[in-house]
């Protein structure tokens, strides 16, 4: 199931019709509790749920609002035992947008997928994330289904010299922990298969088979 | 029997220093006229400071009003005596309130009590800012939307912290003395519970051999500490702090007996003052000079 948040739209209707910016604590508490009951109204067991969170339409967005909204929504969805097993994507952010989402997720150790924010205009990660998380996450990324023998022919090509199997695949199961990659089953050849979280073709396969 | 202080007359963060000095040991309840006939320039910190001041008193005092002509005007044009006529007994010519026409009023005196002033305030700005910032100051558009942020978190830091509301005000200004440059100027002051007090009400926190108001404004400041125990609080200051180093920023802030500064390199401050004169609240102050070498030709 995809869920589209356009955070313009949600802060009119959850705080004031007048307001175009994403500023102060309470404001973005209000907007993330939006965000909250439209999720919770899942069925427990709907099975995955894509969160697009969009501030196309969001003007500025000061770092406690992007904590209130971004940090904190991820936070409760990342931690053992969250109501569903949702993964989010960042759209429409602005230099600056990044700048407060960056800073609100690195307080925590958390990392988002940012749609159209990397170096050609594609996806990468935002907040806290460790070299080899980042090289992987971008070779799944460019791989669209991946696992670690494709991961490691990629990463090779590239140039890694020292490419180590079960480091690729501890670092993507630690991926797939933090909600950056999606595992989507096994085969007997390759071992599990994961896509990158803001592949946008491939997350539409998996998210409407569920 | 009334104290008469004189207002200095050119009344900044550095010269607002002496008329505290001289309240220093005033009660709250003794009589005050502050004479401000002979000021002849204000910052937006001299004058939402004098607001403020105003607020810390339990008598309400009296403020003679500046003589010349141009101060009057100018003053009116901030917004500043519409806050006056409700604190002050005011003493001397008023202007009749007119619209901020000027181009360096970027925001008038406006006051922050609530999340919705805060929202008014970047609402207000945004606009204006851009414009000004990048033909004034050369300050890019991206930075603009940062300057922003960080009178956001301000003037946030106001309604979470204080305890009481504050004003606001921006402005730029030619700043001869100094640099010769334009800069913009936020200020942003309430008389609420300052830092340290704010920082005591921290949940188990364990006291520490020392402290006083300079150690809560390096834990708050430097090491971005809230009361909050919330890993996400103490961002604003951080980022404050990240977007004035880059373009040179002074940040100070006074709160209680002291005051800090992140302090660039066209700046002689030092980072620490103690023993000032006490004040309630707290009073911070963002500079930012023209970028010279950055400007379109």
């Amino acid at each position: 199931m995809i869920h589209h948040f356009d955070l313009g739209s949600v802060l009119r209707r959850s705080v004031s019709d007048l307001y175009t910016n994403l500023v102060t604590r309470s404001t973005g508490a209000a907007v993330r509790a939006e965000i909250e009951h439209e999720l919770a109204a899942q069925p427990l067991g709907a099975g995955r749920l894509l969160a697009i969170i969009d501030v196309t339409h969001v003007g500025l967005l000061d770092y406690s609002c992007a904590d209130e909204v971004v940090a904190k929504l991820l936070l409760r969805y990342a931690l053992p035992g969250a109501p569903h097993d949702a993964y989010f994507v960042l759209r429409g952010a602005q230099e600056a947008h990044v700048d407060a989402i960056e800073a609100a997720l690195a307080r925590y150790g958390l990392a988002l997928v940012a749609e159209g924010v990397g170096p050609a205009g594609d996806a990468r990660l935002l907040g806290a994330v460790p070299d080899d998380e980042r090289r992987v996450w971008d070779a799944a990324y460019r791989l669209g289904t991946a696992d670690v023998g494709r991961v490691a022919a990629y990463l090779a090509i590239e140039g890694e010299l020292a490419v180590n199997l079960d480091g690729i695949a501890r670092t993507l199961v630690a991926l797939s922990g933090r909600r950056l990659v999606i595992c989507v089953g096994a085969d007997a050849a390759a071992g599990e298969r994961y896509v990158a979280v803001g592949r946008a073709e491939c997350m539409l396969d998996i998210m409407t088979q569920h | 029997m009334t104290v008469v202080i004189a207002v200095p007359p050119s009344l900044d963060d550095t010269t607002f220093e002496q008329v505290l000095d001289h309240l220093a040991p005033l009660a709250p309840d003794d009589k005050l006229l502050l004479d401000a006939r002979h000021t002849r320039w204000a910052s937006p910190y001299g004058l939402i400071a004098l607001l403020t001041l105003a607020q810390t008193r339990t008598a309400r005092p009296s403020l003679a009003t500046p003589e010349l002509e141009e101060t009057q005007s100018y003053w009116s044009r901030t917004g500043f005596y519409r806050y006056a006529e409700e604190l002050f007994d005011l003493r001397g010519p008023v202007p009749r309130a007119r619209p901020a026409g000027e181009s360096n009023v970027l925001l008038e005196i406006t006051p922050v009590a609530q999340s919705a002033d805060v929202h008014d305030v970047v609402e207000r700005i945004q606009a204006r800012s851009q414009q000004i910032l990048h033909s004034e100051l050369g300050i890019d558009a991206q930075a603009s939307v940062r300057f922003v942020m960080t009178l956001s978190e301000i003037c946030q830091n106001v309604v979470e912290h204080a305890g009481r509301g504050g004003w606001v005000a921006v402005q730029t200004y030619r700043w001869r003395q100094r640099l010769g440059r334009r800069v913009v100027q936020i200020a942003v002051c309430d008389a609420g519970i300052g830092f340290r007090r704010s920082l005591e009400s921290t949940p188990g926190r364990v006291a520490s051999d020392r402290w006083d108001d300079g150690t809560a404004l390096e834990e708050a400041v430097i090491r971005g500490v809230s009361r909050f125990r919330d890993r996400g609080r103490g961002q604003g200051l951080a980022g404050a702090r990240n977007f004035l180093g880059k373009w040179e920023g002074k940040l100070s802030v006074r709160s209680g007996t002291a005051r800090i500064a992140i302090v660039p390199p066209w700046d002689d401050d030092v980072p620490l003052r103690e023993e000032l004169a006490p004040f309630p609240g707290a009073q911070v102050q963002i500079t930012i000079p023209e970028r010279l070498a950055e400007r379109a030709p």
